[in-house]
């Protein structure tokens, strides 16, 4: 490897590709040749940073100097000051990143400190189309040890003990599942990877195939060992064109490489790889959906068992584990199953990833240890909520999560701890939620999403969740009734105890979760025919308050159907109930803030 | 093969290891309710009216695709087991039209026969449901989406035979239902009229349309016989009202007993005593034929130089 002075490090995941880091480092290039500093600084594309709303961002080391929302323009100042002068140009940096007039590092700004990156590790530090980064990161070590120093028992001896769970959603102990697989019978098994990844705003498998595919090639390559398994399979959304572009980069040069093919290391291993693009429904993600898909089916769930370990792809015993999961592997076979299990609480080991959204002033990627509680991630490393609001609620676990309210804010992030309140982990959305929200809609909004995606294969999941719907529908249009309520409680519990598949069997979560923790505000919308947060547009009203009215008119002009009557400078001016559209441009438009929404 | 000892509704029993609940409830005679399970075809665990509660399990289970395990303790006909079936057969209730009344499969329906062992009834609501939409084109078939329950039998007889593969699901979720190859009517799709879906349809969603309007299943007696056109010998049944037979119609197809058209026709023109007349295919057109087209006689004939 050459050596450099600097390295600038240009976030090239999907977020900040569509906010344009193409163009930054076209102009880094440009102005470092201008400056003749093409020798002493390298720039390198890399993984996403986490940090998506602050893109692009820039990090120079060996500062950790942190730039944030990084314009064309501003490339040119960075390399004149801080490249060529070494002077750091402040006003560029991250907010975080200066406090009382010193600056933090990367590694110190509050969003990362508390953050602790094993699955992530690589991800915004490598290049991650270069191998040889990936090497000279401890890339392929773990792959060389297993091989030659450790029996396929020995590997899922490790994995047990470090307690590693599922990270697709299950949670399921690791080891057990590489363990009932290396002892299913058949003469070939195989490994599969799922990077499905139909969570919408989670984008965690995304990052770590975008920012370090070559960690899921070694764990494949691992698991394939402990199992005996010589082929791979990953599952990957067709829609993460940038994801397997770099998965498919990674697997040509380990190839090229020998670290996949025959005889790996000499050791007499075989083990190859191939990626499968999944059409991008969400049930595809459901593991025995996905193994239809991959044979060519229609992906409808089967019935468990036999469970994949047993009778998997083509009916051969076959082990699927999460982007996620695998993206620990390598670093438990180097530090060890005791460095991983001394990570996070009893029952879930090691660290997880969130992806943060929702009315939270930091939306990104994080990394943090399980136990974590849900406070420290919103206020501490998400920065809280904006613009002064209330928080409300957090809802985990993707669209079959719950909702989560503040009095749990305390509760230390694990498996077990998320599904006592009624949520789960899942593959680890996590979206905040402020006063603004109405949670009825909420729940709506859920549902809806999973009845779109039902596959329609089983009666519970099929009818009920959109008999749900309907009620919800109805709930937040002023015409449900009490009894409703029950009905949702009941269908809810149908639909959880009977569906075939995962989809069905948490599909009622927001709904029950909302219930129980914010009933009053369902009891609103059905005694009251009121929206408390003001969200449900069926049941909002403007109103004029006579006594701020100041008689201008201006509302009335506003109005786009002419609903508001008065004389201009002599009559309070009112709104025809009956005709408004809703709209809200009275009220933007008074200049009395006479006009008002409830 | 070994056995195991499970016990059900009380009952303790020796089956073999290899048995679903379902196989295992069936050797003490205990009918679980089943609209998408087959002993013939893939289990596939659709329906979920099979359900029944298994001691220290978390869900209910599917007994159509849950094997038993030693020592299982099951009950099939639980409260908790019993309300989720009736909240299911509700469901299903809500999403088919209230025509038992005047339609042909009413006696012999397995919906029909749930609702009533559960006492679950039609309601009144004004949510979506399953459009009506009758498909006659093929004149064997008589087809009506708005009944089925997507149980998918249909679907894998079909596939079980592999130059048909006709049937097949469409769309998805709420949305879902059967289609033929790209979601055709019955007579420009690929279908042979083989009527292996029609033996397996559990409601009135696919009907044998010469049965049609003919008789009510309580004025009906059955004789079972055999196709000797070819040495398949599959399984037909004569429909007799008043001794007299006004319809055949083919059984369930078991392991290696295909069913064919040409079968169906040469049992109801041997048996029939209210034959219809035959329809054949031609470019790709049903039309009216003689038996000797239908059947296939004509080329035999000509070559006896008849
Ligand atoms: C509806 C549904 C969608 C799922 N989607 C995903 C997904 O996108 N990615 C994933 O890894 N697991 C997903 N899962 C979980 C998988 O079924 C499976 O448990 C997981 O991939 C196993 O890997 P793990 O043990 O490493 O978590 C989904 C499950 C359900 C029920
Ligand atoms: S629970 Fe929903 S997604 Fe899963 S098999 Fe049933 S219908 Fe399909
Ligand atoms: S909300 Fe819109 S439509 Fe209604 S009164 Fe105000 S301006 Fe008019
Ligand atoms: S299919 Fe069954 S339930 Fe439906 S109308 Fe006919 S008899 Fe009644
Ligand atoms: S009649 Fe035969 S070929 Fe036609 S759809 Fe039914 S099973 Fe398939
Ligand atoms: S048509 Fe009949 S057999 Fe086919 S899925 Fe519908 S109910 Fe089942
Ligand atoms: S129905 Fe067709 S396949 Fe069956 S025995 Fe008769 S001729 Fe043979
Ligand atoms: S009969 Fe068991 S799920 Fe349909």
């Amino acid at each position: 490897m050459e050596l450099f002075r600097s390295h600038v490090l240009v976030c090239g995941g999907t977020g900040c590709t569509s906010s344009g880091c193409q163009k930054i480092i076209a102009k880094l290039d440009e102005q470092l040749e201008k400056h003749q500093l093409e020798k002493e600084v390298k720039v390198i594309k890399t993984g996403c940073f986490g940090l998506c709303e602050a893109g692009p961002i820039i990090v120079t080391y060996p500062e950790g100097a942190f730039y944030s929302r990084v314009e064309e323009k501003d490339v040119e100042r960075i390399t004149e000051e801080h490249l060529l002068k070494g002077r750091i140009v402040t006003d560029l940096l991250y907010k975080d990143a200066v406090i009382d007039g010193e600056i933090k590092s990367v590694d110190e700004v509050e969003f990362y400190k508390r953050q602790q990156r094993v699955a992530l590790r690589n991800c915004g530090v490598i290049n991650p189309e270069s191998l040889e980064e990936y090497i000279a990161f401890d890339g392929y070590k773990a792959l060389g040890k297993v091989l030659t120093e450790m029996k396929p028992e020995d590997v899922i001896d490790v994995i047990k003990r470090s307690g590693l769970r599922g990270r697709g959603g299950g949670g399921f102990p690791s080891g057990l599942k590489w363990d009932f697989t290396a002892k299913a019978e058949g003469d070939q098994k195989y490994v599969a990877c799922n990077a499905d990844e139909g969570d919408p705003g989670a984008f965690m498998d995304r990052s770590v195939l975008e920012g370090d595919p070559h960690v899921i090639v070694e764990a494949m390559a691992i698991a394939g060992y402990a199992v005996g398994a010589d082929m791979g399979y990953v599952y990957i959304r067709a829609e993460y064109p940038i994801a397997v572009d770099r998965l498919d980069i990674a697997i040509k040069e380990a190839r090229k490489a020998g670290l996949l093919g025959k005889n790996i290391f000499g050791t007499g291993f075989n083990f190859d790889m191939e990626i499968r693009l999944g059409a991008g429904a969400f049930v595809c993600g459901e593991e025995t959906a996905l193994i239809n898909s991959i044979e060519g089916k229609r992906g409808m769930p089967r019935p468990r068992p036999p469970f994949p370990a047993v009778k998997g792809i083509w009916n051969k015993p076959t082990l699927l584990n999460n982007v996620e999961t695998y993206a620990n592997v390598p670093q438990i076979i180097l530090n060890g199953a005791d460095w991983f299990a001394g990570i996070g609480t009893e029952k879930s080991k090691g660290t997880k990833v969130f992806a943060l959204g929702g009315k939270i002033n930091n939306t990104g990627l994080v990394e943090i240890p399980m136990g974590t509680t849900l406070k420290e991630v919103i206020y501490d490393i998400g920065g809280g909520i904006p613009n002064g609001k209330a928080f409300k609620a957090v809802q985990t676990g993707g669209p079959s999560g719950g909702c989560i309210p503040a009095d749990h804010l305390d509760t230390p992030i694990d498996y077990d701890n998320l599904i006592a309140l009624g949520s789960m982990m899942g593959s680890g959305g996590m979206i905040v939620m402020d006063e603004d929200n109405c949670m009825v809609d909420i729940a709506r909004f859920f549902l809806d999403f999973t009845v779109e995606e039902s596959c329609g294969k089983c009666t519970p999941c099929r009818e009920g969740t959109k008999r749900m719907l309907e009620i919800l529908d109805r709930i937040t249009e002023g015409k449900g009734e009490l009894s409703d309520l029950d009905k949702l409680e009941s269908l809810s519990k149908t639909i959880k105890t009977a569906s075939l598949c995962g989809l069905g069997q948490t599909a009622p979560n927001p709904v029950l979760s909302t219930l129980h923790y914010f009933r009053h505000e369902y009891e609103a919308h059905v005694n009251d025919k009121k929206c408390p947060a003001g969200v449900c547009q069926e049941l909002l009203q403007y109103v004029v308050i006579p006594e701020l009215c100041k008689k201008c008119g201006i509302c009335a002009k506003k109005c786009p159907v002419s609903c508001i009557d008065g004389v201009k400078g002599k009559e309070v001016y009112i709104i025809r109930q009956e005709d408004c559209v809703k709209c809200g441009a009275c009220l933007e438009a008074c200049p009395f803030k006479a006009i008002k929404k409830g | 093969m070994k056995t195991i000892s499970v016990t059900i509704n009380g009952k303790k029993l020796q089956v073999p290891e290899n048995y679903t609940i379902i196989e295992a409830a069936k050797e003490i005679g205990i009918d679980i309710p089943a609209l998408c399970y087959d002993p013939n075809l893939d289990k596939v665990g659709a329906c979920r009216i099979c359900v029944v509660e298994v001691e220290g399990a978390r869900n209910l289970m599917a007994a159509c695709t849950t094997p038993i395990t030693e020592g299982m303790v099951i009950s099939t006909e639980s409260k908790n087991a019993v309300e989720t079936r009736k909240e299911i057969l509700r469901l299903l209730l809500d999403n088919h039209p209230n025509d038992c009344l005047v339609c042909n499969k009413a006696g012999e329906c397995k919906l029909q026969e749930y609702a009533f062992k559960y006492d679950v009834k039609f309601r009144q609501h004004d949510g979506e449901r399953r459009q009506a939409k009758v498909d006659n084109t093929n004149p064997y078939i008589h087809r009506d989406d708005s009944k089925c329950v997507l149980c998918g039998k249909c679907v894998r007889t079909c596939n079980k035979v592999e130059d048909r593969k006709v049937l097949s699901f469409g769309e998805r979720g709420f949305e879902t239902h059967i289609v033929a190859d790209y979601d055709n009517l019955m007579a420009d799709s690929s279908c042979v009229s083989c009527a292996r879906c029609l033996a397996v349809c559990p409601v009135g969603a696919l009907m044998d349309a010469r049965t049609m309007g003919k008789a009510r299943v309580w004025e009906t007696t059955t004789e079972d016989v055999k196709c000797t056109v070819c040495e398949y010998g599959c399984d037909f049944e004569l429909l007799k009202k008043n001794g007299k037979v006004y319809a055949v119609r083919a059984k369930s197809p078991v392991e290696g007993r295909p069913l064919c058209l040409k079968g169906r026709l040469s049992v109801d023109l041997t048996y029939n005593e209210e034959v219809q007349v035959p329809y054949v295919k031609k470019d790709g057109k049903f039309v009216e034929a003689t038996w000797e087209e239908a059947l296939g006689l004509g080329k035999l004939l000509s070559k006896l130089g008849k």
